[in-house]
């Protein structure tokens, strides 16, 4: 038997990091009561400081993905998308971004300046730089190849005031793009799986898009959240329980790719849960729905756009799912990594 | 998608239900067997369309769930061992045994690889020649046959340093020894699709000889589902007691006879332990001595310990079939997903699971 192994001591596990409800305790438990304060408790995307009239958005995020280069991405450009998106869920225009770097001692240089160029395509194609950085290394195995955190901030136009807590009954759910496409190429580059079909990350950054909502349709759009880590399920729970109202979603209206949806029913993975890096969910005013869809759909990063559900008065908290199949079921929020099933 | 989304049409769909609803059988009190069924009545609502004095009630089918706690607390015993790694299907990761789980053991530092197969495991042994490998194995005749194939493979390559830690299970006489419980007062039983494909759905006969109960095999999407419960509800109309197939298109009537072939040639029955049903005769499937090396209880000594079931939990009842997941006074509140007290609350498979997550919130 391991001597080190001790029983009684509690000790952070994976699921801790699964976004879904032991992440949801470990920030409650272990975070928030020690370091409390009105900003941080409201638990949005970034938080909104108010600087004698001026709104100031600030967010953070820390990037670990293995493996560091996916189909359709790496962790570089995840982790400029990533801050970039938590900025742009508040109504915020991003200024730029600090970039601080773990390096694992005998990390390949050439594999580190791929992951640089490819910030810099992202800064410039999303049009935010990088305005400060650390650079951190640690010796072979203390780390896994590269952690990357970066920081951001940006302002919020005077009007624009966008929140969870601002859902209301009526509204209607929209989701920017299929679900799941993230996750699910994650999880098979993990497994080696080679899967016909191109399975591609999402990740993009989709400021511009929620910058032209807020200017063109400022009434229209209540709560943006990006469905990252727990998914659509996951999110949405949140903005349920945050704004005490119920959703109910059709399941035969939710984009979803052919292949995403061949991969889930492979692996026993529900598309629900699964990771997404360039995909936003809007809650917007009932009367104001196609509008929006329309504006969306007219950005390459909203072409699939799909009005996926509505905002009920409750059970609030309550997720409701109308299946394909006619039935109707609860949609609850990820309980731990989503793991491949037996058979 | 081609062979999924049809077969989740609710235009499709509907038009059955209404032929199922005219159906005079009376009540009908159905038993699903498998888990991955279980979850899928459960994830595509169909409780919610079924007509109401139609009654489905979840049986010993979740591998994972019928895993006695004396099984589990062997892997974790093997886990914990200098020098080795296990290798898992993901459903076991967080299954409680008397010390903790294997995820855990991995965040105490033991390693636990998540695979997709048992060959996986193998080609982890492979490219670790200094560590034990272990395939900690759970499962039904779906996965025995493959767990089979990849101990052929291992001394095919000569690989040493890979073992397999069988708890596996075989269906028919846990059926026999469940549906003796005069309490059950089943109609039929909804028979494992994946099962079924290597048994075939003559297996079933024996049970419709002995218990007069109408044994439907069926597929796991909603129209495979609705399309059984039919052939079951025109079996009790018609007062008549027998095997159909509903599901064709992967099961044939003797089954997969090479996959079956293998199993028997790695594999031979002993007497096993079962949540909830305690030691059944013949039900488990052990390595046999031409294979012995491969034997993980042989190679480390292990001797499984009685453990009892985790206090005031009841999965051993709902795996039965006597008691339903909101029967439980732990459900939702004690157990929960993210702190399962049995295993039906955390396999992807469990009763427990699929209530939590698709049907109440207790």
């Amino acid at each position: 038997m391991r001597s080190d192994v001790k029983k009684e001591t509690e000790t952070i596990q994976l699921d801790h990091g699964s976004g879904g409800i032991a992440s949801q305790e470990l920030i409650q438990n272990i975070f928030l009561s020690p370091l409390d304060n009105p900003i941080l408790a409201s638990l949005e995307d970034s938080a909104i400081i108010d600087i004698g009239g001026t709104k100031l958005a600030f967010s953070t995020d820390s990037y670990v993905v293995d493996p560091i280069f996916f189909p359709g991405g790496d962790i570089g450009k995840l982790a400029v998308h990533g801050t970039i998106n938590d900025l742009a869920m508040r109504g915020a225009r991003p200024l730029g971004l600090s970039l601080g770097m773990i390096l694992e001692e005998g990390f390949p240089l050439d594999d580190l300046k791929r992951v640089v160029a490819s910030i810099q395509e992202a800064c410039g194609n999303s049009g935010v730089p990088v305005l400060t950085g650390d650079t951190k290394v640690v010796p072979k195995g203390k780390g896994d190849k590269v952690f990357i955190n970066t920081s951001g901030v940006g302002l919020v136009d005077a009007g624009v005031d966008i929140s969870a807590t601002k859902a209301r009954p009526g509204d209607a759910v929209i989701l920017s793009g299929s679900m799941g496409d993230h996750g699910i190429t994650i999880l098979t580059q993990r497994a080696g799986l080679s899967l016909q079909g191109d399975l591609q990350s999402d990740t993009m950054a989709l400021h511009k898009m929620v910058r032209s909502l807020v200017t063109e349709l400022p009434e229209a759009v209540h709560a943006l959240r990006d469905p990252t880590r727990g998914g659509v399920a996951t999110s949405l729970n949140e903005i349920a329980a945050t704004a005490r109202v119920g959703i109910e979603l059709d399941e035969s209206r939710i984009p979803l790719k052919p292949q995403v949806e061949a991969a889930c029913e492979i692996l026993g993975m529900d598309p629900l849960y699964l990771a997404n890096e360039g995909k936003c969910l809007a809650l917007v005013d009932h009367d104001m729905a196609d509008r929006v869809l329309r504006l969306m759909r007219s950005f390459p990063e909203g072409t699939d756009a799909a009005i996926i559900g509505q905002v009920t008065e409750g059970p609030a908290g309550r997720v409701v799912l109308k299946t394909s199949a006619g039935g109707s079921r609860i949609v609850s929020s990820l309980t731990g990594e989503p793991l491949p099933r037996i058979c | 998608m081609k062979y999924v989304s049809e077969y989740r049409d609710k235009d499709l769909i509907a038009p059955l239900i209404e032929e199922l609803k005219k159906i005079e059988c009376g009540p009908l009190r159905i038993m699903e067997i498998c888990g991955t069924h279980t979850m899928a009545i459960s994830r595509h609502g169909l409780r919610s369309i079924l007509p109401e004095d139609l009654q489905l009630i979840s049986g010993p089918g979740c591998p994972v769930c019928v895993t006695a706690t004396a099984h589990i607390d062997g892997f974790l015993q093997v886990a914990e061992r200098d020098g080795v790694r296990v290798a898992i299907f993901g459903d076991l990761y967080r299954v409680p045994g008397s010390t903790g789980s294997l995820a855990r053991c991995q965040s105490m530092g033991a390693t636990v690889d998540v695979v997709y197969s048992p060959l996986d495991a193998l080609t982890i042994a492979r490219e670790h020649p200094e560590t034990m490998v272990v395939f900690l194995s759970v499962g039904f005749e779906t996965t025995i046959p493959l767990v089979a194939a990849t101990i052929l493979e291992a001394e095919r390559l000569h690989i040493d340093n890979f073992c397999v830690f069988s708890a596996h299970k075989i269906m028919p006489p846990a059926l026999h020894a469940l549906l003796g419980d005069p309490e059950l007062q089943l109609d039929g039983l909804l028979c494992p699709g994946h099962v079924s494909t290597i048994i075939g759905a003559a297996a079933y006969e024996p049970l419709v000889k002995e218990f007069g109960l109408s044994c439907v095999v069926a597929g796991f999407e909603p129209l495979d589902i609705i399309q059984a419960i039919i052939l079951l509800a025109r079996q009790k109309s018609e007062k008549k007691v027998a095997v159909d197939n509903a599901y064709g298109r992967a099961v044939s009537w003797q089954g997969n006879l090479r996959a079956l072939k293998l199993m028997n040639q790695v594999f031979e029955p002993v007497d096993t332990p079962w949540r909830g049903l305690g030691v059944i005769p013949g039900s488990g499937m052990a390595i046999r001595d031409t294979y012995l090396r491969f034997d993980a209880e042989k190679r480390f000594d292990i001797v499984l310990q009685d453990a009892p079931e985790p206090k005031g939990c009841l999965c051993g009842q709902i795996l039965k079939g006597r008691k339903a997941p909101l029967d439980c006074p732990l459900f939702g509140r004690k157990c929960t997903p993210m702190n399962p007290v049995g295993p039906c609350m955390v396999s992807s498979e469990g009763t427990c699971a699929a209530y939590y997550r698709f049907e109440s919130k207790g």
